[in-house]
């Protein structure tokens, strides 16, 4: 409430002066007026139009699938940054109470921090129970709190290895089923001359949570009814364990320790600097966007599952994937939550998301066809991936407790991250540090931690 | 005749004074849409930082008045701290390197002339009209340890270049920007500086048997000495918000720039992504204190010299 009155009049000057003409009719959250700035085309300008913000590269074509099957309601898109940037925007907005759109792409772990903000509107009774058959337990789990859904799962990222055929043939290597045969294997390729057999950067914080999860840790608790209790545990073993694991990794010189999505090291993977890539289902369409796997490094690429730290007892893990969610400051919720269920939910779409390898979709009446899972991956020289590998992982994968502030949590994990590639901190120490770092954060922001 | 005088001065002065109000008003509608903006953009923006700094807002507790907590939160926050160490380390070397490669720059182009004195001259100004934020991408560029000219030329004699955005090495990065970046900028100013001195000076000094050397060092230096104390003010102030530059690199820079690495950037991450608007506030209040601080200390310690501000 604070902010309303002085925004205000700041927005109201920008506007007199000319900053914001080009905002033109839809400063009331989009859907009284047609919006004039959208990035696609309205094909029925007489319908409400609601306002979405979503990064998937094939967006174009997903929202003129959406705007040519609906009369009663259109989609008026705008890319507001992918991951990270978007989320910036959007807490700007939350705090302005001004300026986010109806409808938002948002990662799994992003959604507890806007819930509590109460940013996110509750979609069950706004149609959600009657999509919930469409996904897994564990996918409908990672959106909902108690009976509450806040948003429509759309993609996931079930992880897995991706490694160098040629190199793994070339030095009589076999797919580590294990942690430890990983590390044996990077050693092995090591002292035959070869590359780096991975890469752990600074900027993957979620990869990082994944792999500690993966191991055992479970490094929040917490649940929306009870909005004020957090329990935080990132000093256990299972946590020291695994950046222990890395942090001897990048000692011995076995992996790579460059920032990972940046050109160098794209170019790294190209010019196959790195044996394996640990990574989600939806690498290969991110590696393909980048022109990997065309060129000299064509077929070079094959997929297995993500090592184990006990074959016995295998878990199967998450990173990325995204969702849409409807914003509280909509002004038009009914529309905005047809939207945020349809958009992208249509067999065409659903059906070019996954052939180029935009997404890893989670609705079952994919996930259960023929055609992508016998689908024989263009990427992966043929092999039928999603069959053998990508599908089990996210049947096995059962969903993650997320806390209310991942931004700050993953901005820490990478200065510790950064730290540990430096040589500058062991992997006990950055956990003990973390915990401490988290735990103050927590209670500053009126926490009660357990 | 003196009656006279005295009769008629009461009248002119009336005259005089309702002329200079009626200027004074005019003056003021010249300087309106300035201060439209100014009030607009800059004084009431303040005044709001001011105000919500005075808040505190937890995620789950929701907004409370603090008084002046955040403040003494913020001086002893080991973030800020850190962030205002480096910048003030980062501020006593950068400071005379520029002024120095400023300086130097300019005795060197006010000694020679022709074609070629102006063709340098728009050379080393050019660094500053490029972007800062271009700038930072092309050295990201050079620094690039995998395809950047740097790397390709140590591989030549068999060596690896070292990352100049690592952790270790970045201060010397950045340093090599904002250097090449400013140096131009702050050259242009000194060299209109030694434009303005009267030729005559040289020529007398020349008769004294002062070889070119000397008049530089003795004579154009400590003439252009407001000049120098200007450029010193202005880098002293741009180094302490230190902000585009380390914020273009992050994402290359392995991790180097981290979210606290200068007070500024400590600031624009606490309040757009960890949507704490009322600490980001007061850090940046605290900043532009350190910064009032810094230049009141450095005025005093100059003043005696004479030049700017005396």
């Amino acid at each position: 409430m604070r902010f309303s009155k002085p925004a205000a009049l700041v927005t109201g000057l920008a506007a007199v002066i000319g900053l914001a003409a080009c905002g033109g009719g839809s400063d009331e959250g989009g859907t009284s007026a047609a919006p004039t700035k959208c990035t696609n085309k309205i094909v029925h300008a007489d319908a409400p139009a609601v306002t979405v913000w979503a990064w998937y590269p094939n967006m174009a074509k997903v929202v003129d699938n959406f705007n040519n099957q609906h009369t009663d309601v259109q989609v008026c898109w705008t890319n507001a940054g992918q991951g990270q940037a978007e989320y910036d925007k959007f807490q700007t907005a939350i705090s302005a109470k001004k300026g986010a759109p109806d409808v938002i792409m948002l990662e799994a772990e992003q959604l507890t921090g806007f819930e509590i903000q109460d940013a996110l509107v509750d979609l069950a009774p706004l149609g959600a129970e009657k999509v919930k058959a469409n996904f897994s337990e564990g996918a409908w789990k990672d959106v909902s709190q108690g009976s509450a859904v806040y948003a429509i799962p759309i993609d996931g990222g079930p992880m897995a290895m991706i490694y160098r055929k040629d190199i793994f043939d070339k030095y009589k290597i076999t797919p580590p089923t294990t942690w430890d045969e990983y590390a044996e294997a990077a050693q092995k390729l090591k002292d035959a001359g070869g590359p780096a057999f991975g890469d752990i950067g600074s900027n993957v914080p979620a990869l990082v949570t994944s792999l500690m999860i993966q191991k055992g840790a479970q490094p929040f608790q917490y649940d929306l009814s009870d909005k004020l209790n957090i329990g935080i545990k990132l000093d256990d073993q299972a946590t020291k364990d695994v950046l222990n694991y890395w942090a001897d990794l990048i000692k011995k010189g076995l992996v790579g320790k460059e920032d990972q999505f940046t050109t160098d090291y794209i170019s790294g993977v190209v010019g196959g600097k790195y044996a394996t890539y640990v990574s989600a289902a939806w690498a290969p369409g991110y590696l393909t966007g980048q022109g990997v796997g065309e060129g000299d490094d064509a077929g070079q690429f094959a997929v297995a599952p993500l090592p184990q730290w006990d074959e016995s007892n295998p878990v199967s893990v998450n990173w990325g994937g995204s969702t849409f969610a409807v914003t509280s400051q909509s002004g038009n919720k009914e529309a905005a939550a047809k939207v945020a269920l349809g958009l992208y939910a249509d067999d065409a779409s659903l059906e070019d998301g996954w052939k180029t390898q935009t997404i890893f979709p989670l609705n079952q009446s994919v996930l259960k066809s023929d055609e992508f899972v016998n689908a024989e991956v263009e990427f992966f020289d043929g092999q039928t991936a999603n069959k053998d590998i990508y599908i089990p992982a996210e049947n096995a994968y059962s969903g993650a407790t997320y806390s209310p502030f991942t931004v700050y949590y993953y901005a820490q994990l990478q200065a510790q991250m950064a730290k540990i590639i430096a040589g500058s901190t062991t992997g006990d120490q950055a956990a003990t540090d973390l915990h401490k770092q988290i735990t103050d954060y927590a209670k500053s922001q009126g926490f009660t931690v357990r | 005749m003196s009656a006279t005088t005295a009769k008629r001065e009461p009248t002119v002065r009336r005259a005089t004074t309702s002329k200079i109000n009626r200027r004074h008003q005019i003056g003021w509608l010249f300087v309106l849409p300035f201060l439209i903006v100014f009030l607009a953009f800059l004084v009431a923006p303040l005044l709001y930082a001011g105000y919500l700094s005075l808040f505190t807002k937890g995620l789950a507790t929701g907004t409370t008045f603090a008084g002046f907590d955040n403040y003494t939160r913020a001086f002893s926050d080991p973030s800020f701290r850190k962030g205002l160490w480096l910048v003030l380390r980062f501020s006593l070397v950068v400071i005379p390197l520029q002024l120095g490669v400023a300086l130097v720059a300019a005795l060197l182009l006010d000694e020679i002339t022709g074609r070629l004195a102006s063709f340098s001259r728009l050379m080393i100004f050019l660094p500053y009209a490029v972007p800062a934020v271009i700038g930072a991408l092309m050295w990201g560029f050079l620094y690039s340890p995998s395809f950047g000219p740097v790397e390709q030329i140590a591989s030549l004699f068999n060596v690896q270049a070292p990352f100049l955005l690592s952790s270790g090495n970045i201060f010397y990065g950045l340093l090599n920007i904002v250097t090449w970046q400013w140096s131009g900028y702050y050259m242009i100013i000194i060299f209109a500086a030694l434009k303005s001195i009267d030729s005559s000076i040289y020529e007398a000094a020349r008769i004294d048997g002062a070889n070119a050397f000397q008049i530089a060092l003795r004579i154009k230096t400590p003439l252009i000495y407001s000049a120098l104390v200007l450029i010193l003010i202005f880098s002293l102030i741009g180094t302490l918000q230190f902000f585009v530059e380390p914020q273009i690199v992050a994402p290359i820079a392995n991790g180097s720039v981290t979210p606290d690495f200068t007070p500024n950037i400590y600031a624009f991450n606490l309040a757009f992504r960890y949507a704490q608007f009322n600490y980001a506030s007061a850090i940046s209040f605290s900043l532009g204190f350190v910064v009032f601080l810094a230049v009141a200390v450095f005025t005093f310690a100059t003043r005696k010299r004479g030049g700017l501000f005396s």
